[in-house]
Parts: C-alpha cells; structure tokens; sequence
C-alpha cells in the first residue's frame, strides 16, 4: 500500500498530501519580501552608478584601502583557522581526555556570542593594559588598534567554521585503511599526509572558504580592536557605514555590491569545491 | 619551537602504535589545540565577566537602573519576538514544499534561502536603508504618508529577520527531507484531513528539530549588531538594541556598564549553548543529521 502511494508520488508529480499551493506561495512571497526585493533594491541602485561610477568608488584610494584589508586579513585569518581547525578537529575526533565533551560544545561559542560582545572582549584582553597586551607590549608587539587586532578578531568569529565541517568526515574516516597503510611499511608521518589528509581536503577548503567569506563581512567584533584608521585599520564593512552616515549613498552601494559579488564568487567556489568532492571521494 | 614541536612529534610517531600517535605526540597536540582554545574561546569570555564584576556586584547592578539600559533590553525582547516567530512560519512553509512535493527549481530555492548567510552584516542593513531611506527608492512614498521604517523599530525588526532568515528552514530541511511522506500518507489515507495529519504526525515528528533551529534563530536575532546597527539611527531609550546599547557605553569609556550589559548577552549565548548541546546529546536522532553549522 505504501509502496504504491510512493510510486504514484514518483509518476505524477505532488502526491496526495495537501498545502503545496499554501505554503510554496507563502514561501516564495516571504522570499521575495524579505530577500530578494531588499537586495534587488542595492542591484537597481548600483546599476545607476554605471560602469564608470563603479570603477571611480572601487579605486578610489581609501576604499581600495579598506578592500585590501577586508580581504588581506581575513585570508590570513581563515589560514590560522584552517590550521588550527584541523588540529582542534583531529584532538577531538580521535583522543580521548577528561573534558573532551565540554571542549567541543565550547567550539560552537562564536557563533552563540554576539558579535559586539566578543568585540569589546578582545579589545580589552589585547589592548595595552589587557591581560594579553600587557604581556606582549614589552616585546614591542601590538595587537590591539592595529590589523593584527583586527585578524584576532577573524580567528575568533572564524574557528568554528572549519571545525565543524572538517570534524563529521574526519569521524567516518575508514581505520582499516591506516592499517593498511601502516602494514605496507608506511610511517605514521606518511599515513597522515598521504593517506588521511587528501579526503579531508575538500572538507578543509570549504572550511576556509566559509570562514574566509564570514571574515571579509565581519563588522561587529572587529570594530572595537581595530583602532579604525583610514588606510591602516579600517575595513570595508565599516567604510560602507561611515559613507551612510555622511549621506553618500552611492558610495556605500558601490561598496556593498563589490563585497557581494565577492560572497556569490565565494558561494560558487565551496559548491564547486564540494561538487568535485562528491565525484572524487563520494562524500562532501 | 616549532622545530622542536616537529621533532618530538616524529620521534613520538616513530615508536607510536601503527594506527596511532604515541603519547608524547598527542599530550602535545592536545596541549596545542586547548591553549589554541583557551586563548581565543575562554579568555574573552571570561573577559566579559571579569569586566563587568570589576567593581562587585553593586555596581554591576547598578548598570541596570539606568532607564534607557532597560529600554534597549526591552527593545531587544520585542524585536526578537516579532522576528524569530515569523521565520519559525516561514521555516515550516518552506520545508513543508520543499521536502513534501516535487516541483522544478527546488534547488534553486534552497540556494535562495541560505542567502542571507552569505551577505556581510552591514550590507543586510544597507539594503533596507536602499528601500525604505529618506533617499531610498520607497523613501519618497514613506515620507508623504507618514510612515518611518528605517531609524525605528520597523526597520530594526526587518533587519533582523532579514539576518535570521534561514536557521529554521535549513534546520527542518534536511530533517523532514530524511523523514519522507511516508507517514503523513498514511495518516491521509486513514481519513485525517491535511491540518490534522500536520498537528498530530508532522509537528511531533520535527518538534526538537523545531526547537534546535528556534534556539539558533533567537541567538542570533537578540545578539545581531551590525545589521541593526545600519537601521537604528542609535537614539537612547528609542531605537537601541542590547548589542547597541553595549557600543554606545563602550564608546563614552562606561567599560563597567558595558561589559554589564554584555554578560547579559554572554549569559544567553551559555545557555544557548547549553541547550543546543542538550538537545544533540538527548534528541540527536531526531535533528538534521549532516548539519553544517
């Protein structure tokens, strides 16, 4: 019986249960309203701009500036991330150790904690007096008011990225082949980067990848620790505020429609990273 | 350090097991990745408490007497409970025509959902000020009629939901994909009418998948700052979110009331962290099994 209902299902499109009318319409209405209208607004505002008006604000000194940092720092930071993810990921997939449990709900904490609470957190831990920056001034090092304290920032917002899609595969990784590996006289050395880290490279660059997108449009947490100095500390997000405050609109949009298209490139890319993953090893 | 990090790791690994590291290898990979942690997830946290408690409890409580301090967590309270119900609807919409029916463009549309994550914070502001702004394409219509969207609550609600969009959607999604028809045809066979088999099969069957995405959803909707913070217009007492409100005492250096402000907010996302972890431990089976984040 069930088995004809879901055969009917197959061969005649929407099946016996009702509201697909009701809720598809109210889907795509709410859609619309909430999504896609909204960023067709900014579409329609930056076709007015022109080519040419586009080209002026991309290359115009500060915001050219503030692109650079956006982009610089939070590759940097996805870098840190993706090193470190892994290695967090590995400590908890595979070794056991009192509190292992606790650890890995703790992993999810930047993406609990509000933006502007981690923001004023880090400021105060790494600015000169901070119970960090107190310890690295006498090296000459500053973190805080600087870009180092803006890549802090990215590093926090960004860990759990990475994590959290490196450590479901690395759970499934198949023991038997390290075994393998390890009988035809391979090193542990060798079976780590031979055997056990190609799978999870696709993994690790969607991981990145994600991390590196949340970076770039970071805002709340890294305003505080960046000092915001044009040309030195101010990144694009925030550029994209102070235009609107001094009423220039087109700026703004011009702006905003460069960060975006670099997230669609972003989006893009992890399907396209995850597209081949699933033909090379057959898992995401 | 690295250099000799590297070599103890080798040695370790040469007398390690065969599918194994040997203990002086992972007592140092272990040590890394907790300092790594401890550095960059506890200490900021503690941070927030130590700050605020800088000068006892009296002042920390005295941080709350202040009118406008109270405005913005009412604020907060009510642009989340306009926000995060109309996405839970919009979630169950969704997933209900997405996993129950066949329909081409299907991947499309989920595509479409997950959007909002993609979109810098600030740019999610920037668009509604685009719409509804003094020189915003509907600005002109707003203006002659009477009505303020951006600078007010309105805008501070829309920015919100536009940021919280996808959590209950992506989270049912793949719930009630892996759930299937079965069920739901069996009761509409059995004669149940389709809000009844949706009350009585659906709802318990996707409850704590429900709640799971809610969770998430009211996180992010009470901590969101820099979308709202494009809308607000920052008037004290009127238009200042908890997250708002946080900057505003941070930038005229009340670190103390500040920091009070934020171990409110650091207070929820514990217990959200709490609970989500709770309902992975008690109900894994029945949440979105290859959840992203």
């Amino acid at each position: 019986m069930a088995q004809a209902l879901v055969l009917g299902r197959r061969t005649s499109g929407p099946g016996v249960l009702p509201g697909f009318g009701l809720s598809i319409g109210f889907t795509l209405v709410y859609l619309s309203l909430i999504v896609l209208i909204p960023l067709g607004a900014l579409a329609l505002k930056a076709a007015g701009l022109g080519v040419d008006g586009l080209l002026k604000i991309a290359f115009d000194a500060r915001v050219l500036a503030a692109l650079k940092i956006s982009f610089g720092v939070a590759f940097a930071a996805a870098l840190i991330n993706a090193i470190f993810g892994v290695l967090v990921a590995w400590v908890l997939v595979r070794y056991d150790f009192p509190g292992r449990a606790l650890v890995d709900a703790a992993v999810d904490l930047p993406f609990a904690l509000p933006t502007a609470v981690a923001g004023i957190a880090l400021a105060a831990l790494y600015a000169g007096n901070g119970w960090v920056g107190a310890l690295l001034e006498p090296y000459g090092i500053k973190v805080a008011y600087t870009p180092l304290g803006i890549m802090v920032a990215l590093v926090f917002v960004g860990l759990p990225f990475v994590v959290r899609t490196v450590q479901p595969l690395m759970q499934e990784l198949d023991r038997e082949i390290e075994e393998a590996s390890a009988t035809l006289g391979a090193s542990r050395l060798q079976t780590i980067t031979r055997v056990l880290l190609p799978p999870l490279l696709p993994a690790v660059l969607t991981g990145f990848a994600l991390a590196f997108a949340r970076g770039v449009g970071e805002y709340g947490s890294v305003i505080f620790i960046a000092g915001n100095m044009p040309y030195v500390s101010e990144i694009a997000p925030l550029l994209i505020v102070i235009k609107l405050e001094e009423f220039d609109y087109r700026g703004a949009t011009g702006i905003a429609l460069i960060m975006l298209l670099v997230s669609f490139a972003m989006l893009l890319v992890i399907n396209l990273i995850q597209a081949w993953s699933r033909k090379r090893y057959g898992h995401v | 350090m690295a250099m000799s990090d590297t070599d103890d790791w080798r040695a370790a690994a040469a007398t390690a097991g065969a599918t194994g590291e040997g203990f002086a290898a992972r007592a140092v990979l272990i040590a890394l990745a907790l300092g790594f942690l401890a550095l960059f997830l506890v200490l900021p946290l503690v941070a927030v408490f130590a700050e605020a408690f800088r000068n006892g409890v009296g002042a920390w409580w005295a941080a709350f007497q202040d009118p406008d301090g109270l405005a913005a967590i009412r604020l907060t309270l009510i642009v989340t409970a306009i926000a995060v119900p109309a996405n839970l609807v919009f979630g169950i919409a969704a997933a209900w025509a997405i996993t129950k029916f066949r329909f081409p463009g299907k991947s499309l549309l989920i595509t479409l959902i997950d959007l909002p994550f993609s979109v810098s914070p600030v740019v999610s502001g920037l668009v509604w000020v685009l719409l509804f702004g003094a020189q915003g394409l509907l600005g002109p219509f707003l203006k002659a009629n009477g009505l303020q969207i951006i600078f007010a609550v309105p805008g501070l609600v829309l920015a919100t939901i536009f940021v919280t969009f996808p959590f209950v959607a992506r989270e049912l999604i793949p719930l009630m994909e892996e759930q299937g028809t079965a069920d739901e045809e069996a009761a509409m066979t059995l004669g149940a009418s389709g809000l009844t088999t949706f009350v009585r099969v659906t709802l318990p069957n996707i409850k704590w998948g429900l709640l799971y995405g809610v969770l998430l959803c009211n996180a992010r909707a009470m901590g969101e700052f820099g979308a709202v913070s494009v809308v607000s217009g920052h008037v004290r007492g009127l238009t200042n979110t908890m997250p708002l409100h946080v900057e505003i005492l941070y930038n005229e250096y009340e670190f103390v009331a500040a920091f009070a402000m934020a171990s409110l907010l650091a207070a929820l996302a514990l217990v959200t962290l709490v609970l989500k972890t709770f309902l992975e431990w008690r109900y894994g089976g029945h949440l979105a099994g290859g959840r992203g984040h």
